[in-house]
């Protein structure tokens, strides 16, 4: 039944109608992460999963996780200056780190919007940083399987 | 200017990201970008130094805390200080060094990008383990520096580099794995992390002495094993070569002094106090080094594995001056730590160049370049007489305030290995300058040619420091060095300048 890269027909159809859930899961538990148990580091290793598993499913040409990894150095470095340019605009309000927008209202979503945009910052760098880990163990199998000869 | 210090990780922090993020716009732009956030930590530095104002400050604008009637200080602390000024100016005044030389050096390599971004986070890493107030910070910099490093042993990706690299990430995790039980076992004795916090509870007696005794043991081998202390210095020599030469400056120049020699200083003498255990065991290890370093510099042909041997020697020298726990035995060893910083990283900078200009790194290949390259070999010269310790280079003020430390706190038999090993240090030196720079030129590099500017002015400027600081010692440097061992050396100090807003 394998036509085509990635794997057979089932395994990338229920792909397809799983990757968008776990996308919006991975999004809910970052977004959410100043309400509920989560936030960005979960969030960005689900989302993570879910371009691993866009990988596995469709190989290296097509899909999200294809689209993704060539920029995932720039997603990467992207995030991790969002958070320190979060952190760095605490010297609006005096200090490194303060938290310069105005707080909502408690135990609604977007009480605390610095939280929220800090839960990002990391889901964008934890994503693309776990995705990245992945790439590379892939990469280096491949380079160990050209210089030992197996197809 | 106590508020500007998260600066400190934050302009290196974003030269990190900022170079992987232009890698797929402009790869060419991260030299640039590298170059103008060495000048801004310069320029933080230089002001940093010209304050006078310490104290401490908690990113977040957290201020104290109180709870239960219970006083604390909340947010990530941190802290600028005598000590940490003198370390701040080291690091930028080296890595500048290290960036613009590395600018022209690395050009040969591919992923220039990646090499600036690991170079800046490992900056990142030393800064912030000089300016936080607490345990668990101070590791978590620990491990950002010493993460960047592995990668940077390995950076050439050759087999002997990847080996190398791979000893250094198991011993040095070994090393992360002892501190993180000792600030376990500090946290679980004292309820604190905020170094302040543990201080007072250890001068309050409120920490059973055998439990001080085993986290004392921890800490001393952890940092040991990152400042190369000699029954842990075996990833040192293969480490330390295998790097490119920008890195092996920073690792040997810097990166062995932030994470082992400032964190043995804040911990034991801020911290948790020197007893006569730990004074025993700096004293006994600190000689082994000296001696053993030296003894297996003197045999070696490869010039970078050479000046490896040597670190060690000097750490040695650094360790016993802490080991006598007298102020003047503090100035010594923190004065000799930046000293060794200046010409070490000098004489590995001028290692590179010379092997970009023989192609080899092997002393007995070498021979005359006086002639052929002038410039690189003036600064290998003015970092050689400051190592092995000629007036009125700096390397001789240290050495020589190490002795005088030493006898006068009564440990004569190691001020006289110490002025043993000043001599072997010579004559390695002189082995080294007679083969590479003096004597007959080979046939093979008649036609060698100077390196560009670009690569011997960092290295002549860091000579060039090594005289300047050795004159201006007596005249003004001494006030920045007794600031920085007033404010390691008391415990009560450092309580009040990180608790004194509550």
């Amino acid at each position: 039944m394998n036509d085509g890269p990635g794997m057979s027909l089932i395994v990338r159809m229920v792909s397809r109608w799983l990757l968008g859930f776990v996308f919006v899961y991975g999004l809910g538990v970052a977004l959410f992460g100043h309400l509920t148990p989560g936030g960005g580091f979960v969030g960005g290793v689900v989302v993570a999963c879910a371009l691993v598993m866009s990988i596995l499913a469709f190989g290296g040409k097509q899909g999200p996780g294809a689209f993704l990894a060539r920029a995932v150095t720039t997603l990467d470095a992207a995030g991790a200056l969002m958070f320190l340019a979060l952190a760095l605009f605490g010297y609006v309000a005096g200090c490194f780190f303060t938290n310069w927008i105005a707080r909502g209202e408690p135990a609604t979503f977007g009480s605390t919007w610095f939280v929220i945009l800090m839960n990002v910052a990391i889901l964008v760098k934890v994503g693309a940083g776990a995705f990245a880990g992945f790439l590379a163990i892939v990469a280096f199998g491949h380079i160990l399987d050209a210089e030992e000869g197996r197809p | 200017m106590v508020h500007l210090a998260p600066l400190f990780v934050a302009i290196p922090l974003g030269a990190a990201f900022l170079s992987l993020l232009v890698k797929a716009v402009a790869p060419r732009v991260a030299g640039i970008l590298s170059v103008a956030a060495a000048a801004a930590l310069l320029f933080l530095a230089v002001v940093a130094l010209l304050g006078v104002d310490s104290g401490a400050t908690a990113a977040g604008g957290w201020g104290a805390v109180s709870e239960g009637g219970v006083v604390f200080l909340g947010g990530i602390v941190v802290v600028l200080d005598g000590l940490s000024r003198l370390f701040l100016i080291t690091v930028a005044v080296v890595a500048s060094a290290v960036v613009v030389y590395g600018v022209k050096y690395m050009a040969p390599y591919t992923g220039k990008p990646l090499y600036h971004s690991l170079l800046w986070l490992m900056i990142a890493g030393m800064n912030g383990v000089v300016i936080s107030g607490d345990l668990f910070n101070l590791y978590v910099f620990l491990e950002i520096g010493g993460i960047a490093s592995y990668s940077l042993v390995a950076f050439g990706t050759k087999g002997e580099e990847v080996e190398a690299s791979f000893k250094y990430l198991v011993l040095g995790c070994v090393a992360s794995a002892a501190i993180l039980i000792a600030i376990a076992l500090t946290y679980s004795a004292t309820g604190a992390l905020n170094m302040a916090d543990v201080a007072a509870a250890v001068a309050a007696g409120k920490v059973p002495d055998a439990a001080l005794f085993f986290v004392s043991a921890l800490f001393l081998a952890g940092f040991g094993l990152k400042a190369a202390m000699m029954p842990f210095h075996a990833w040192l020599p293969d480490a330390h070569p295998s790097a490119p030469a920008p890195i092996s400056a920073m690792l040997s120049g810097l990166l062995i002094k932030t994470l082992g020699i400032y964190a043995i200083v804040r911990i034991f003498f801020s911290v948790l106090g020197v007893g006569w255990h730990a004074q025993v065991l700096l004293l006994a290890f600190g000689s082994i080094s000296m001696v053993g370093g030296v003894f297996l510099a003197l045999g070696q042909d490869d010039f970078k594995r050479l000046l490896a041997y040597h670190s060690i020697s000097q750490m040695g020298f650094v360790f016993v001056a802490l080991g006598v726990n007298t102020t003047l035995g503090l100035v010594a060893g923190l004065f000799h730590a930046v000293n060794h910083a200046l010409f070490k990283s000098a004489l590995f900078l001028s290692s590179g160049s010379l092997e970009r200009i023989t192609g080899t790194r092997k002393l007995s290949e070498m021979g005359g370049l006086v002639r052929r390259a002038p410039m690189t070999s003036l600064a290998t010269i003015g970092a050689a007489l400051s190592i092995s310790g000629i007036p009125p280079f700096n390397g001789f003020w240290s050495k020589l305030l190490i002795i005088v430390a030493l006898v006068s706190g009564g440990h004569h038999a190691v001020a006289g290995i110490a002025g043993l090993t000043a001599l072997m240090t010579l004559m390695s030196f002189i082995k080294v300058q007679r083969k590479a720079l003096f004597g007959a030129l080979p046939e093979r590099l008649a036609g060698v040619r100077e390196v560009s500017a670009v690569m011997f002015v960092p290295v002549l400027a860091l000579a060039l420091l090594c005289l300047a600081t050795g004159i201006l010692w007596p005249l003004g440097l001494s006030d920045l060095l007794d600031r920085a061992a007033a404010a390691a050396g008391s415990v009560g100090d450092y309580m009040g300048l990180v608790t004194g807003g509550r």
